[in-house]
């Protein structure tokens, strides 16, 4: 039986949504512990409350203090570290998140032990299939040795388990000597009333064929309509279209909508790794000769800026 | 300062690989071999503190088989100043090479290093902030731009909600994103001069290195195909279709 530790997010009292994705993943494990912590600054309850919430989870710690009031990873993992070794845990798994993907090396390499980046099946305790060569190359690992197994998990990979009983939430305090070398400064994030990028069942996204950021308009236009997120491929952010976040590919996001519309998307190999588990993908360009079209389910070829507004009147 | 930059020799960005059929790995044999593109990006932004005279050396360091000099003289091309190559021959996973990294560390006095966030072969992404952690340092990833200011740097990263900025005190570990800079095209001259400059071998046993418990990797395979699609020839046929899948 193994007992995980799940690395939780929350913002401003606001669990994240790849919590229930990550907890998942830790049924698979055979577990008869599921206990999933938070970190934070005096504002944990609510986001306690969604965690003990899901299925599957048998407990939630909360560790309230003002040195986590933006939680950052040399920070947490030290925390981590303690709870870990405090639990006697087996695993420690998070989300694949920028900040999971930040923590758990740092966590894992404090405990000594290798660790698994972008879980997407569990095969046993110890032994699981990860993407490498941007999704092209599937491998099954073994943690060797006998030390705690550290991962990240695919997100993509894992629909979020529903609510279930309510599990019992414990605020714990942690004596460990926090590092002062990194020091939070600021945060800019875009503001947006759209579906989250990561979650939203339906995304719009935009390429370089899109040309310029006055063109992204009728991107945002066409999602609205459908009630989609939007997204674009690395050439539109690196092209200043639109802001980092809202990458999609191999080093950027890693989505599974129930949709995904590509327009003006060639589809290069790092793109077509964000976007492999979509249920279906719709693609749009004017190059019939598009690698896009080769993993799209439907395919329209033609101008964009005359077909996304005929698509906006019919639907 | 002298700053450590990471430089992994990977398939090339443009190639597609093939898994080989018997599951053991993926087909290597003639595939063109490149600078890990995030290294490169490292490599130049070492060089970047250099010329802003923040900096005073930029020592280059690839830990794989003896073919990784050729990356290793692709970054002196760029104009770092020395390279140093800790020879394996077996492909060493990220916890040690990260040990690697904290030898040399120690061994150089360095005051900075800058590696790729992730390696575009394993996609592992975890070198970076192992070696922070096992230096006890700071650790500063997806760096999309950074400032070094006396003994400490301010550092933007790419997270997931947008851009987060941090200080960190140094000596530090940073990762570098897509949009750190863009990194020099190479020129022949410089080629020329790369061939000069100093290129250090060792080993995991010269460094003192035991290799750390690892993932044993037992069977590669190939994705599994998505079903093929097929066009629509209007926006009315695509509008149809989707609506008939429920997706509208």
């Amino acid at each position: 039986m193994s007992k995980v530790l799940i690395i939780g997010e929350q913002t401003g009292g606001v669990l994240g949504q790849a919590v229930g994705r990550v907890v998942a993943c830790a049924k698979e494990l055979n577990a008869s512990e599921v206990v999933v912590a938070l970190f934070g600054a005096g504002d944990l309850a609510s986001a306690a409350d969604a965690a003990a919430a899901l299925d599957g989870v048998t407990r939630v710690v909360t560790v309230d203090n003002p040195a986590n009031d933006h939680p950052l990873a040399a920070l947490v993992a030290p925390q981590v570290v303690a709870l870990a070794q405090q639990g006697g845990y087996s695993h420690v798994l998070g989300s694949n998140s920028s900040f999971g993907k930040d923590t758990l090396p740092r966590v894992a390499a404090l405990l000594g032990v290798p660790q698994v980046t972008d879980i997407m099946l569990v095969l046993g305790e110890r032994s699981f299939k990860r993407p490498t060569y941007a999704g092209n190359a599937i491998v099954t690992v073994e943690v060797a040795g006998d030390g705690v197994v550290c991962g990240t998990v695919r997100s993509a990979s894992y629909p979020a388990v529903g609510n279930g009983d309510k599990a019992p939430v414990e605020a714990v305090s942690l004596d460990v000597a926090l590092p002062s070398h990194t020091r939070y400064i600021s945060q800019e994030t875009s503001k947006s009333d759209r579906p989250d990028l990561q979650s939203a069942p339906k995304v719009v996204s935009g390429g370089r064929g899109v040309g310029s950021a006055e063109n992204f308009k009728i991107i945002f236009s066409f999602a609205d309509k459908i009630g989609a997120a939007v997204g674009a491929s690395r050439a539109a952010v690196d092209a200043g279209f639109v802001p980092n976040e809202m990458q999609v590919g191999q080093t950027g996001k890693i989505i599974a909508p129930g949709l995904y519309v590509a327009v003006g998307i060639s589809g290069a190999i790092q793109h077509l790794a964000g976007i492999k588990d979509a249920g279906t993908i719709v693609a749009i360009n004017k190059d019939e000769e598009a690698p896009i079209f080769e993993v799209a389910d439907l395919g329209l070829v033609g101008d964009l800026f005359q077909l996304l507004p005929e698509l906006e009147k019919l639907v | 300062m002298k700053i450590l930059v990471g430089v992994k020799r990977v398939v090339d960005y443009n190639v597609r690989v093939q898994v080989k059929p018997d599951g053991s790995g993926v087909a290597l044999d003639g595939v063109k071999m490149s600078v890990n593109p995030f290294d490169e990006i490292a490599v130049e932004e070492a060089l970047r503190l250099r010329e802003a005279g923040k900096a005073t050396e930029v020592v280059v360091v690839s830990i794989g088989p003896v073919a990784a000099q050729e990356q290793l003289r692709t970054a002196l091309a760029m104009g770092a100043d020395r390279a140093i190559l800790v020879e394996s021959a077996e492909a060493c996973q990220s916890l040690t090479v990260a040990r690697v990294f904290a030898k040399l560390v120690e061994k150089e006095q360095a005051g900075l290093v800058i590696l790729g966030k992730q390696a575009i072969d394993d996609d592992a992404g975890q070198t970076p902030q192992m070696l922070a952690a096992l230096l006890g340092c700071a650790q500063a990833s997806y760096a999309s731009k950074v400032e070094v200011n006396d003994n400490s740097m301010r550092v933007t990263q790419e997270v997931d909600a947008g851009l987060q900025t941090i200080d960190v005190d140094l000596p530090a570990v940073i990762s570098a994103d897509l949009r750190l800079n863009e990194p020099r095209y190479v020129k022949l001259p410089d080629i020329m001069k790369a061939k000069k400059k100093p290129m250090d071998t060792l080993s995991l046993a010269d460094l003192g290195v035991e290799p750390a418990a690892a993932l044993k990797v037992v069977k590669t395979e190939a994705p599994a195909a998505r079903g093929g699609g097929r066009k629509v020839a209007s926006a009315e046929e695509l509008v149809k279709e989707l609506k008939n899948k429920g997706l509208l």
